[in-house]
């Protein structure tokens, strides 16, 4: 389990694309290295791809969720970008709505809304 | 493709492979996208509580060609603990672990078809189906 999600700094923004089929030990760790990369780089925001997820189950949710709060915590923005209508509807029907965490329809709106956010702060 | 496979769940990377396994099988019989996402959400579900909760065990994954029907058919057994208060582990937000305790109910509403026997100190089997 040594293989990591990368993360790319774009100015004050961090960017995460995932495009690996996570397992959970996989989804912890990025929440532990976004964390840390925040801090180091003082990052105002952090957007995450997730249009190569083909599920998103309660545990990738809840990553979701944690990322949002300790982004929070910590001074910066998140927003989830990309997500598949058919993962929106299942993980709907699950019981997860992903409260606390800002979402756009794909990269462009969702580098728009952190700057939005951040001008606005 | 054969009518039924068994898969070890005994690692995260097992889980992974339960997931692809399912998506495979629901592409087979021609699942609409919507349908083979529920599909492989709730195995992924069923899969980590095998694992965390059951100590691993298996699942297997059985393509059902019973005209009209068309689906798929997954049975998690496990030789864990078992589980004492089955309509509490169904309840939304129940967990004795660190989950958000959606895995059970959210498998169950993901499916058409959700069944759970368990016996406590020999194992717990979960068998879900949806149809096409």
């Amino acid at each position: 389990m040594s293989e990591k999600i990368p993360i790319l700094k774009m100015g004050q923004f961090l960017l995460v694309t995932i495009q690996v089929d996570m397992h959970d030990q996989l989804a912890l760790q990025l929440q532990e290295d976004l964390t840390e990369r925040i801090v180091q780089v003082h990052a105002r925001g952090v957007l995450i791809d997730i249009s190569a997820l083909e599920i998103v189950d309660s545990f990738i949710g809840r990553m979701l969720s944690n990322i949002a709060s300790m982004a929070r915590v910590l001074d910066a923005e998140t927003v989830v970008v990309g997500m598949r209508p058919a993962v929106a509807i299942t993980l709907v029907e699950l019981g997860m709505s992903l409260e606390g965490v800002s979402t756009a329809l794909d990269v462009d709106r969702g580098m728009a809304l952190l700057r939005t956010r951040l001008a606005t702060r | 493709m054969a009518d039924r496979r068994v898969l070890p769940i005994r690692s995260q990377e097992d889980v992974v492979r339960v997931r692809q396994a399912t998506r495979e099988s629901t592409v087979a019989q021609g699942f609409s996208l919507v349908d083979q996402t529920k599909l492989v959400t709730a195995a992924s579900e069923l899969a980590r509580n095998t694992l965390e909760y059951g100590g691993g065990g298996e699942v297997e994954i059985a393509v059902v060609s019973n005209p009209p029907r068309r689906g798929v058919r997954l049975t998690f057994t496990d030789k864990g603990p078992g589980i004492a208060d089955i309509e509490q582990a169904l309840r939304d937000g129940f967990s004795t672990g660190s989950g958000l305790g959606l895995g059970l109910g959210g498998a169950r509403r993901l499916c058409n078809e959700f069944s759970i026997e368990s016996t406590p100190g020999q194992g717990t089997r979960v068998t879900i189906a949806r149809w096409r």
